[in-house]
């Protein structure tokens, strides 16, 4: 009986697990290499529940926007980026969660000779934060701000796009989310707010649109909007999603010129993201998502798969009884 | 948990406050210049393309007690008056060395137009066109030779000027605005120089007038800048109108020697293609003769290579024939060697065991699209070790000439070199070989790098012996950079650089006799 109870317990809460760690996607890197699916939707880990997994992408592209202009370059053919790097959610409390995020890349261009390079990208660890939810008309509507912050967790190199694995500024983001559910039916509407540190660089000077005699670079600041709306269910979630990434500043790619970390990196994104969580064995969650952008400037016009493995632990199970009896 | 919130908050809070996003520019830390010494005697240094200092004329200053004059000092009261906060900046800015600063904006023009032309839908590279230099392709290409080139005809020039505008200078021996009118407190340091013609002119005259021929789609910026220079000197209290306006003639009378210089250096024929015809071709033939691999371009669609005749542009420190007879290195390995299969095999080594301190290296002195150049770079390293010196105008520009001169015939006894020999990169023979920089589109030996860093570290060494060791590190780590980022056999870098010393050599015998010393 009391295993029983346990396991709804788990179960009510693995279904929510995995896509509250999927939004961790966007912040973990660069937008030219990285546009895994955002998960803004936003219900919370029960208290002293860690829920810890794998999430794996690939992303690729053949054309890119050098400034506003969509060209191909067959030097570089198809430049693809795979990632993949343990997640996790932690429940401090049921309002209140700790998420983390260390992916590993790899790049990779299939044309020309450049080589690709692969290391540990940045760590990035969220807190999100539930202060209100309440019925609203015959839903239930819960608001949400979450702060972030990344940092590099190797010396990969930067500039080096648009084969570099990441963008290496440490990154604070400020997000507020509004959920809105109506049955199984659900519209998550988010904004976010990203403060980028510069960066620096192996040369000691370089061109944006004039000279600078300096390895440190200015990173101007990024903002994001995602709305996705679809169905919420016991087994499934399906959600379209469409997500733009404005970078608030920067300058674009010369006729001809290799990108730069300081690029004004923009694009608009649509796709889809679905996790399956089968009633046995419990706790055990799949995730996939596809998407794909549909416009942008001085990024590849990328094409994004994801999946994911995930499983729920409850950590208060595992610790003495000291902590429960308080 | 609420430890675990105010923790965050700090954190980031911290990290907010420590970003401040300002750049600090390294260039902008340079002070005012102030020589130890002013080389009053710099009239009688020898030139380089003029005959002598006096060749160009100067006509006489007026009078100092002429009421011309006079008005004259009224307009520097009067811009003294009242000076804002820019044009406090812009005194700050230029007051640190007309050359050095001159050669920061030649170094920003050539990482601007450092970009290689698209190909167009039949997939041929239209060639940039000097007479139409803003319709695309723009004009220049500013590739490493054509850098190269530039950077020595201005120095050069900027050169000769200076030297002709000290032999005036002694001649007329008109004092400065400020030691005329002591009511006139200089915004720089005082200079003992005479102050007609005046020194940042002739920079201004010859640089202006070879960038009309060098980087003619940039008019608007160079003309701004030149009178944001001016400018800068009369409101400095530094010089009246009549020595802008003296010297900026005799620097343009300067530069006009060069330009027909340039205009007859056989740099206009160094594409290799006539009227749609490959010349170049005929190296690709030799090759295949010779019984070798001849290099193809790794490029898609296949680029022609770039500039196959550079090496034939008459030479600056020695004749045509020395880069023929005593510069030209022996050949390099055959690709069918047990030494080349060793070389290559050395190369995919680098290139599948990258680590962080080579890929430093490699992108250190990649130097590629979109950067000064490597020639650009050794100007860079040159004045950051130069600005300490306290040096004058007239050495700033003997030291750059010489250098850039180097720099030059080192781009073209490296070229004759590469188009002799026509060899594969090493990509070209095991496509396994991925590179950690851009892929250069020319035959692989000799090093560019190599030959560029060996010619600028000899000739800095002897200008700045004390920094000679390093220089040589320095020139050895550009060299070893290019077999590291996978793009050049070793005994490319290393015939590279020795070449490069020889040629640095022929420019140290040019600096013992020049009158200098």
């Amino acid at each position: 009986m009391f295993l029983q109870t346990k396991q709804t317990f788990l179960h009510k809460h693995s279904t929510y697990c995995t896509r509250i760690i999927l939004f961790i996607f966007l912040f973990s890197g660069t937008p030219l290499l990285i546009s895994a699916q955002t998960d803004n939707d936003a219900i919370m880990m029960g208290k002293n529940l860690f829920c810890v997994g794998v999430m794996t992408s690939n992303s690729s592209w053949n054309e890119y926007w050098e400034g506003t202009l969509k060209r191909e370059n067959a030097n570089l053919g198809t430049v693809s980026t795979n990632m993949i790097g343990p997640m996790g959610s932690l429940g401090i409390t049921s309002k209140l969660n700790l998420i983390f995020n260390l992916p590993y890349v790899n790049t990779a261009a299939s044309a020309g000779q450049l080589k690709g390079f692969s290391d540990l990208q940045d760590l990035s660890l969220w807190l999100k934060w539930k202060p209100v939810k309440k019925k609203l008309g015959n839903g239930t509507i819960s608001l949400f701000t979450i702060g972030g912050i990344s940092t590099p967790a190797s010396n990969y190199v930067a500039d080096y796009l648009p084969l570099s694995i990441g963008l290496r500024s440490r990154n604070l983001s400020f997000r507020g989310m509004a959920d809105y559910q109506v049955g199984v039916w659900t519209a998550t509407l988010s904004g976010t707010y990203v403060h980028r540190s510069n960066i620096e660089i192996d040369r000691t000077s370089y061109y944006t649109t004039e000279m600078h005699y300096s390895n440190e670079v200015y990173m101007p600041n990024a903002a994001q909007v995602n709305l996705r709306m679809g169905y919420r269910g016991k087994y499934w979630l399906v959600e379209a999603v469409a997500d733009n990434w404005t970078t608030l500043g920067g300058f674009d790619i010369t006729r001809n010129n290799m990108p730069f970390p300081s690029n004004r990196m923009n694009m608009t994104r649509t796709g889809i993201h679905m996790k399956y969580e089968p009633a046995k064995p419990k706790g055990i969650t799949f995730i996939g998502g596809a998407n794909t952008t549909i416009n942008g400037r001085n990024v590849g016009k990328t094409t994004s798969f994801q999946a994911g493995l995930f499983y729920i632990l409850n950590l208060s199970a595992n610790r003495s009884d000291k902590t429960q009896k308080k | 948990m609420k430890k675990i919130h105010i923790l965050f908050t700090v954190a980031a809070c911290l990290l907010l406050a420590a970003c401040s996003k300002d750049i600090e520019e390294n260039n902008l830390l340079a002070p005012t210049l102030n020589p130890t010494n002013t080389d009053a005697n710099a009239g009688s240094w020898k030139p380089i393309l003029l005959s002598s200092a006096s060749e160009i004329t100067v006509p006489a200053p007026i009078a100092t007690t002429s009421p011309d004059y006079i008005a004259q000092i009224n307009e520097i009261k009067a811009w003294q008056g009242n000076i804002s906060e820019s044009e406090q900046k812009i005194v700050n800015y230029w007051s640190a060395g007309a050359v050095l600063r001159w050669n920061e904006i030649m170094r920003e023009l050539v990482a601007k137009y450092n970009l290689p032309p698209v190909s167009n839908e039949n997939g041929l590279y239209a060639i940039p066109n000097a007479s139409n230099p803003l319709a695309y392709p723009f004009f220049p290409f500013s590739n490493p030779p054509y850098a190269a080139r530039a950077y020595a005809y201005v120095s050069a020039a900027q050169y000769d000027a200076l030297i002709s505008a000290h032999f005036y200078k002694t001649r007329f021996k008109r004092e400065a605005p400020y030691i005329v009118d002591p009511r006139i407190s200089p915004l720089i340091n005082k200079s003992t120089l005479y102050s007609y013609p005046s020194e940042d002119a002739v920079v201004i005259g010859a640089t202006v007038e070879l960038l009309k021929l060098l980087f003619p789609g940039e008019q608007d910026f160079i003309q701004q800048k030149a009178e944001e220079h001016r400018r800068s000197r009369l409101i400095a209290g530094a010089n009246v109108r009549d020595e802008l306006e003296a010297g900026e003639a005799l620097g343009k009378a300067v530069a006009l020697k060069y330009v027909q210089r340039a205009r007859t250096d056989r740099a206009g024929a160094a594409v290799g293609i006539v009227n749609g015809v490959d010349l170049w071709k005929e190296f690709e033939v030799g090759a295949i003769q010779r019984g070798e691999t001849p290099w193809i371009s790794q490029e898609s669609p296949i680029r022609p290579p770039m500039l196959p005749y550079f090496g034939r542009i008459k030479t600056f420190l020695f004749d045509s024939l020395t880069v023929v007879t005593k510069i030209r290195p022996a050949a390099p390995p055959s690709t069918k060697s047990e030494t080349f299969k060793k070389e290559l095999e050395e190369v995919l080594y680098y290139s599948k065991n990258p680590n962080r301190e080579r890929i430093r290296m490699v992108h250190f002195w990649g130097d590629g699209v979109g950067t000064y150049t490597p020639p650009g770079h050794w100007n860079a390293i040159a004045v950051e070790h130069m600005v300490p010196l306290k040096l004058s105008e007239a050495r700033w520009a003997r030291n750059l000439a010489l250098l850039n001169m180097s720099l030059m015939d080192a781009a073209i006894v490296c070229w004759d070199t590469k188009f002799t020999y026509y060899n594969p990169r090493p990509s070209q023979l095991n496509p396994e070989i991925k590179t950690l920089t851009g892929l250069p589109n020319f035959p692989s030996y000799i090093s560019g790098h190599s030959t560029f860093s060996g010619a600028a570290a000899t000739i800095l060494g002897h200008l700045i012996p004390e920094k000679s060791n390093l220089f040589n590190e320095m020139a050895l780590e550009a060299s070893y950079s290019r077999l590291y980022g996978a793009i050049h056999y070793r005994s490319d870098c290393e015939v590279g650089l020795e070449v490069g010393k020889k040629v640095g050599n022929y420019a140290i015998q040019k600096a013992q006799n020049d009158g200098a010393n």
